[in-house]
């Protein structure tokens, strides 16, 4: 019977590129910018790699976009795609080619540049199909969540925006204080509440970065681990949860939970032996693409009870001093949003935060970081959650 | 008997009010609206929303044929009857025509339809019309977008087809080019003088005759007419009193082509009582006049909704950039947004109930209902236990909604709703027809066959949740 894999794998580098309107680089540049500081990180060369997970949304084809671009010589190239969940998906099929024993060394590496595409939002590649289905936009999709959560725990729209407003607030806060974020300044909770609307009631300020970026990973067993550094970032558990599609269809579903993030994440917590995700997780970034998103992620992934989340919110549980720092890199909102790339930087914030490189964002002691990763709509999608820390056991 | 067994219209939402165009060029225009086709609406879909509101209390499996009668067909070469019939959800095995090119195509398909109703069919007849005339010329004040629709037979009939005369003439005072999309017209004076009080009169006359019916006999003479004034001139001089001359919908819809004497007929049929005669007056290349006889069925039928429903309910804020805007009359920037791919075709073919009857499916396992259809149950994962489950017709409400600013729309900003039909089934689509101001959790809406976006010149139809009236 499958135990999992918890601490069987073990990264040994990270890397990642300052994400934002890179309009000076293209996607060899990125993910040379961040395969530099990886394996410079991890102290290997590239050619010590045995084989790469390469994720990507929109930016490149099969494993060549990666291979001709890296000159990787003739070595496995995979290339994944799993929406907005593909940076973290393709960090978990990494750490099994490790944990499977078929190799010894591996790289995890999403990458994406949407800011070549010259939208606004993302393009996204659909199937031949009749087409009748709206074609709706990102935020459409998420904005339906505020006014049902709203509705379901007696908020008024007022109070909604607010509870909206104060976690886009926070992770400005925490991007202003990340080098590598795409938006580097705080922003007024007045400021956020007045943006202009663009699914209502999400304002513009209530949406993450489109980015350019790339983030990287190097994996290894982890009884292989310490020839490598003496302070590895385990891996205790990674998840990911696909949707039947039964919340768009289903009436009982009533947009104010993403039951994919529940089912990822309680497989995790399983898997890593979590048995209380407030008090036992020292940080999480989530998967906060609208600020609505945010919200029903603190209630699935038991962070807080259900119908509680936007008080925790509001009262600063979630704030980089509070009981659990959510989004303290800045999130997706703040950080941006280069798809593929967005999974494995949620991991590099763990990585920073465990080896005391996170500067002023710097949290006491952190054990335990989480990452939750969604690719879809809250009535459909694929959600990761992987779980992260810095001591075996 | 044959005659008409039911009858239906529908008129779109948005009105221009004629003032804004005399404030865009300055020129003199006649009072009241125009009816205006939504930016997704054309002859087929408003023909479509007709036809529904005609056979909502009807048995559409009885239907043995389906004509459309426009000038204004989106495709040159690709049925519109065929459409119209997947959306009422008739048996495959009955007849589809289109009756075209000319303004008196809709009396043309009813004179079809009492000829098949003679063999013992049934016949939807639909007119609708989309119709431009050139910006700032007096067609363009003069016409209006709408539909109506009648079902034809020899069963529970309404309004018995007695007798009717057609005048044929290649007369030439309208026409619009194959690759045109403004109707062009010779001098106004030969037009009426020469054609139409002409040919009319001799419709009427040779109906009168053949009937031995004086003009006196008569409730109401639907006669079309290209404004009010002409209307008013031949019917005085025929011999029918203003009080009989069935009201031309010039004020509130505009001239509807096509569909104008058969939006009228649907009207003069809503106030109708056992016995009255009603003779039905159409134009172009000639003239049809045919008479009908109600009976005492008509207390017995009711349209979903009516052409007096759909005249009432109205938005007249429309300006008259909206109007160019949606008749794609100016260019208006594109937006920042990927290229529309076109629908796949055989997808469409495979997916006709679901586009068109607006079907979905019911386990007959645990009775969910669900759309779209699929195989496999989302309640309980049964395989092939699905039966057909037509969601067109369902109450519906609205579960959660957002007002969506960034999507790409020739009338922003796009309502994006959840909408829950009663006795189970989800739909996430466009809400139109609606102030963004006026959506809310709970709100009743029912469907509106829609035209969604045209790529590749595919047209590409289905439905969208309107406002419940």
């Amino acid at each position: 019977m499958a135990i999992g894999i918890k601490d069987r794998a073990a990264v040994i580098g990270m890397g990642c590129t300052k994400f934002g309107e890179r309009y000076d680089r293209n996607l060899e540049d990125l993910m040379i910018e961040a395969i530099d500081e990886c394996l410079e990180d991890a102290g290997i060369e590239f050619n010590d790699i045995d084989a790469f997970w390469f994720g990507t949304f929109t930016s490149g084809m099969a494993g060549l976009a990666f291979s001709n671009r890296m000159k990787s010589h003739y070595k496995p190239v995979t290339r994944l795609e799993n929406m907005c969940c593909t940076g973290l998906d393709s960090f978990r099929n990494a750490c099994y080619g490790v944990v499977a024993g078929a190799y010894d060394v591996v790289m995890a590496i999403g990458a994406e540049k949407l800011k070549d595409g010259g939208y606004s939002g993302l393009e996204v590649p659909t199937e031949d199909s009749d087409r009748t289905l709206p074609d709706l936009t990102a935020p459409s999709r998420f904005a339906f969540v505020a006014p049902a959560y709203a509705h379901k725990y007696g908020l008024d729209m007022q109070q909604m925006k607010e509870v909206m407003a104060r976690i886009a607030w926070k992770n400005h806060k925490n991007g202003a204080l990340n080098p590598k974020a795409q938006y580097r300044a705080e922003v007024s909770m007045e400021s956020i509440l007045k943006s202009p609307i663009i699914c209502s009631p999400m304002g513009v300020m209530d949406c993450s970065g489109v980015s350019d970026g790339a983030a990287c990973a190097i994996i290894t067993r982890t009884e292989d681990a310490k020839k490598y550094r003496k302070d590895p970032m385990y891996v205790k558990g990674i998840q990911i949860a696909a949707g039947p599609g039964h919340s768009e269809k289903h009436q009982s579903y009533d947009f104010t939970t993403a039951f994919e993030t529940y089912y990822a994440g309680q497989a995790a917590y399983r898997e890593a032996g979590i048995t209380n995700p407030r008090e036992q997780i020292s940080l999480a970034e989530v998967h906060d693409c609208f600020t609505p998103t945010e919200l029903i992620i603190y209630e699935d992934l038991q962070f807080s009870e259900r119908g509680q989340g936007w008080k925790d919110a509001m009262n600063g549980f979630f704030d980089l001093d509070g009981g659990l720092p959510v989004n303290p890199d800045g999130g997706l909102k703040s950080f941006g949003h280069p798809i593929g790339a967005s999974g494995i930087r949620m991991l590099y914030e763990s990585w920073l935060q465990f080896h005391g490189r996170a500067g002023k964002r710097q949290l006491e002691n952190p054990r335990i970081g989480l990452a939750q990763n969604l690719g879809g709509q809250p009535y459909s999608c694929v959600v990761g959650v992987g779980i992260v820390g810095n001591e075996l056991g | 008997m044959v005659g008409i067994i039911g009858f239906g219209a529908y008129v779109p939402f948005n009105r221009l009010n004629r003032a804004h165009i005399k404030d865009t060029f300055g020129a003199p225009v006649p009072k009241g609206e125009k009816a205006v086709a939504n930016y997704d609406e054309d002859s087929i879909t408003m023909g479509a929303m007709a036809a529904l509101d005609c056979s909502a209390n009807l048995d559409t499996k009885s239907i043995d044929a389906v004509y459309f009668a426009t000038t204004t067909a989106p495709y040159k070469e690709k049925q519109s009857a065929a459409t119209i019939a997947g959306v009422l959800d008739t048996r495959l095995d009955i007849r589809t025509a289109d009756f075209c090119d000319s303004l008196r195509a809709g009396s043309s398909a009813i004179l079809a339809g009492v000829d098949a109703a003679m063999q013992g069919l049934n016949t939807m007849v639909v007119a609708g019309e989309c119709r431009l005339g050139y910006s700032a010329g007096s067609y363009e004040n003069h016409f209006g977008d709408g539909a109506a629709a009648f079902l034809i037979g020899n069963n529970h009939v309404i309004a018995e087809y007695i007798d009717s005369c057609s005048i044929s003439i290649d007369f030439h005072d309208l026409w619009r080019a194959d690759d045109e999309r403004f109707v062009h017209s010779w001098e106004e004076r030969f037009c009426i003088n020469q054609g139409y009080n002409q040919f009319v009169s001799d419709s009427v006359q040779g109906v009168l005759k053949k009937t031995g019916l004086t003009p006196g006999d008569f409730s109401k003479i639907v006669l079309y007419g290209v404004t009010p004034r002409y209307q008013g001139q031949i019917a005085a001089k025929l011999g029918f009193a203003p009080a009989q001359i069935q009201d031309s919908l010039y004020n509130q819809v505009g001239n509807t082509g096509t569909a104008n004497a058969p939006m009228m007929l649907a009207a003069a049929l809503e106030e109708a009582k056992p016995n009255d005669y009603i003779m039905l007056v159409s134009y172009g290349e000639g003239s049809d006049a045919i008479v009908f006889k109600v009976s005492d069925e008509i207390a017995n039928f009711f349209p979903a909704c009516g052409l007096k429903g759909y005249i009432e309910n109205k938005k007249v804020t429309m300006n008259y950039g909206k109007y160019l805007r949606w008749r794609e009359l100016i260019e208006t920037e594109p937006a920042k947004r990927p290229v529309q791919k076109r629908s796949s075709l055989p997808d469409m073919y495979r997916n006709r109930k679901k586009n068109l009857g607006f079907y979905g499916v019911v386990c007959k396992n645990c009775g969910t209902v669900q759309f779209p259809p699929s195989r496999i149950c989302i309640e309980c994962r049964t395989i092939d236990q699905m039966e057909d489950y037509r969601l067109y017709g369902k109450p519906a409400r609205v579960a959660t909604f957002t007002v969506d600013y960034l999507a790409e729309s020739l009338d922003p900003p796009t309502i994006v709703a959840v909408v829950d039909f009663e006795g189970g089934g989800r739909l996430i689509c466009y809400l139109v027809d609606c102030d963004p101001d006026e959506v809310k959790v709970g709100m009743e809406v029912k469907m509106s066959f829609r035209h969604i976006f045209t790529v590749d010149s595919i047209r590409t139809y289905f439905w969208k949740a309107v406002p419940k009236l």
